[in-house]
């Protein structure tokens, strides 16, 4: 189960990396930003932790890889963040509340599109989060090589 | 500053440069922060720059105050060049480039095609669709025809793009296929779960890329680009999720 999940969340993450042509070299460690940040929700979730906390957890370890890869291999970050954020878009729910709405059932439909608003709202404050902690390394980090000199 | 430098084409150079990753899929933050890097390795230090999605202003200060306006209409996705963009940017800023040789490659970035062919990228999405069913609880069983519902979304929405100039068109009717070939692999018997599949194949039609740039730009103040672009991703969503709903009407 797990190990279906690992290589299919890797093959889909690297996939979209071509839909979106990220250089070829870049393509695995797309994949494997795509899949870390995926189990990672998946573990979460399975063991009865909330949706929104998984997302945003999952969004923040992503950013904070591809911050790391980005430096690391010199490339925008955006090439790595897309791929990893992917499959935490609320898909399936989005899909649940349209349905919902289509079938006139407007008191079920709303509350899931809420929730899909916030599951929105995690990705984009895991991603927050992450960049200011980028911040404040670099700025500690400045700060201590000042220091010593 | 002084005058020997060639302000003309340092313009040229930033608009060019701005104007690529601006089309193919760079926040705005990062179009204008290259923008000011490059003015500023080719000696001009006071340069300002505002970028929008659809338009970049770019102006140098000083003795010989210039400023032009490009206009972006046509947006795609082909991160490959924002990088080779970036790359340029660096060798600029270490002052291995001349702007006129910087003009030229960048003028070949403008030019060149795609990263990948065509078939490869439906394949891709075809793949993924599968990927993405399984990793929403699918059923193995139902692997092949997310597969083939997602390559024929992603693959009319190809062709719709540069058929149609309306670009949420486009997704609608790539979300009605979607929907109407799960539908369809439902209804004869092969598929067993019309959700999982729809969902899975839904998935490469998702503007992963605006949502991650809007969130981006909004934490780097760019409100404007950033409100925008949030405003996109919802209109690609609502169109999306539109058409599907099309497909329920046809059941």
């Amino acid at each position: 189960m797990m190990i279906a999940q690992l290589i299919t969340s890797f093959i889909a993450s690297a996939a979209f990396g071509v839909i979106f042509n990220v250089p070829k070299n870049s393509l695995l460690q797309c994949g494997f930003v795509g899949m870390l940040g995926w189990i990672l929700y998946f573990f979460l979730v399975e063991n009865e932790i909330n949706s929104i906390i998984a997302t945003l957890a999952a969004a923040f370890i992503v950013a904070v890889i591809s911050q790391y890869f980005a430096k690391r291999y010199k490339t925008p970050i955006t090439i790595f963040n897309v791929s990893g954020i992917i499959p935490l878009v609320p898909g399936g729910l989005s899909y649940d509340a349209m349905k919902h709405f289509v079938g006139n059932d407007f008191y079920v439909a709303v509350q899931l599109a809420a929730k899909v608003f916030m599951l929105a709202g995690a990705i984009a404050m895991g991603l927050i989060f992450a960049e200011v902690m980028n911040q404040l390394v670099t700025k500690y980090n400045r700060r201590k090589v000042r220091l010593k000199s | 500053m002084d005058d020997r430098l060639p302000y003309n084409e340092i313009i040229d150079v930033c608009l060019l440069a701005g104007k690529i990753m601006l089309q193919n899929g760079a926040e705005t933050s990062r179009v204008e922060d290259t923008m000011v890097r490059i003015a500023a390795a080719f000696g001009c230090g006071d340069s300002h720059s505002f970028s929008t999605p659809t338009g970049i202003i770019f102006s140098l200060d000083g003795m010989h105050p210039a400023s032009k306006l490009i206009r972006v209409s046509q947006r795609s996705t082909d991160l490959h060049k924002v990088t080779l963009v970036n790359s340029i940017s660096r060798s600029i800023s270490s002052k291995e480039m001349t702007p006129e040789e910087a003009y030229l490659q960048l003028k070949q970035i403008e030019k060149a095609g795609m990263g990948y062919p065509m078939w490869v990228q439906v394949f891709a999405a075809f793949i993924s669709s599968g990927c993405f069913l399984i990793m929403f609880q699918g059923q193995w069983n139902d692997f092949i025809w997310s597969c083939i519902a997602g390559g024929m979304g992603f693959s009319c929405l190809f062709y719709l793009h540069r058929l149609l100039e309306v670009r949420f068109f486009a997704e609608f009717i790539a979300s009605l296929v979607v929907g109407l070939a799960a539908m369809f692999f439902v209804q004869i018997g092969v598929g067993s779960h019309l959700d999982t599949i729809i969902i899975g194949a839904v998935m490469p039609l998702v503007p992963g890329l605006l949502i991650t740039n809007a969130a981006r730009d909004l934490i780097a103040g760019h409100l404007v680009s950033g409100l925008s672009k949030g405003v996109d991703a919802g209109l690609t969503a609502l169109a999306i999720g539109a058409g599907i709903s099309a497909a329920f009407v046809f059941l």
